[in-house]
């Protein structure tokens, strides 16, 4: 799925922008950064109802390609900064977290496929 | 060992107890010379994710430590020292779900009880020494002669 698509379907709001044609290979929805460091695909969203810097760096560990920020949510300037010192575009849907996910998965993003402990 | 002889430690940082906001900047600066050092992606994320569940632990749980890393033909070497407490039960301290977090931790979306079990599932080889009153010492290996199976 394109960023272009993802942007339409979620009617998100661009907070930085990334290439229209930016391919996302599937998804995840976490509020706890060591759920989201348990994810290993490359090409990933994250969408997230945290906002602090630490989530930028916690994509950047595990090469996300974009954060989605849930509920209307904004994240302060420190955020903005570091993600785009990473290149890492952010979007912010009104939706909350269960419908956003929802929302893409029925659009057809996989699930990430997650390795047991 | 013949290898100690072109071991080359590449970063090494002090992390200060509390300050979430340099959190990731050791582990941020190691991916980007591995990078450089041309070590497969899937290798560098392993030791990514191991460093950077470390580092936040020394600034959630410690009175504060250092960060750093070794490479040699063998493996890359990630070493997380800290000035106490110790950690009073590591059997325990290893069960997803086991945290002694604060609030300010939970809040960033930490202390969730996972990360130790992050850096024992994306390291090859951990070791953990500690003691009550004088610190913990944690040693974790990704050896870079496999490909590193154990990650989808």
């Amino acid at each position: 799925m394109k960023l272009k698509e993802i942007k339409g379907i979620l009617k998100a709001e661009v907070i930085l922008d990334g290439p229209d044609e930016l391919e996302i290979l599937s998804g995840c929805g976490a509020d706890l950064m060591s759920d989201v460091l348990a994810f290993s695909k490359e090409n990933t969203v994250l969408l997230t109802g945290l906002t602090n810097p630490q989530v930028v760096r916690t994509a950047e560990m595990i090469d996300l390609s974009l954060i989605i920020f849930v509920r209307g949510k904004r994240p302060p300037k420190e955020t903005i900064k570091l993600a785009k010192e990473s290149n890492l575009p952010l979007l912010t849907t009104d939706k909350p977290l269960y419908q956003a996910c929802g929302i893409l998965y029925t659009a057809g993003l996989n699930p990430e496929k997650l390795s047991k402990f | 060992m013949t290898n100690e002889e072109v071991r080359q430690e590449i970063i090494n940082f002090e992390i200060e107890a509390g300050d979430f906001s340099s959190g990731g900047e050791a582990s941020s600066k190691l991916k980007s010379i591995l990078r450089k050092l041309g070590i497969p992606s899937q290798l560098i994320r392993k030791t990514a994710i191991t460093t950077y569940e470390l580092e936040i632990n020394i600034i959630i749980h410690t009175f504060g430590g250092r960060i750093s890393a070794e490479v040699s033909p063998k493996e890359i070497k990630v070493i997380a020292s800290d000035q106490g407490p110790g950690i009073e039960d590591v059997d325990k301290a290893f069960q997803p779900g086991y945290s002694t977090a604060n609030e300010k931790a939970r809040e960033m979306g930490f202390g969730a009880g996972m990360g130790l079990c992050n850096i024992k599932r994306y390291s090859d080889n951990l070791e953990v020494r500690t003691k009550i009153g004088e610190g913990t010492t944690i040693e974790a290996y990704i050896y870079l002669d496999q490909s590193g199976d154990n990650i989808e």
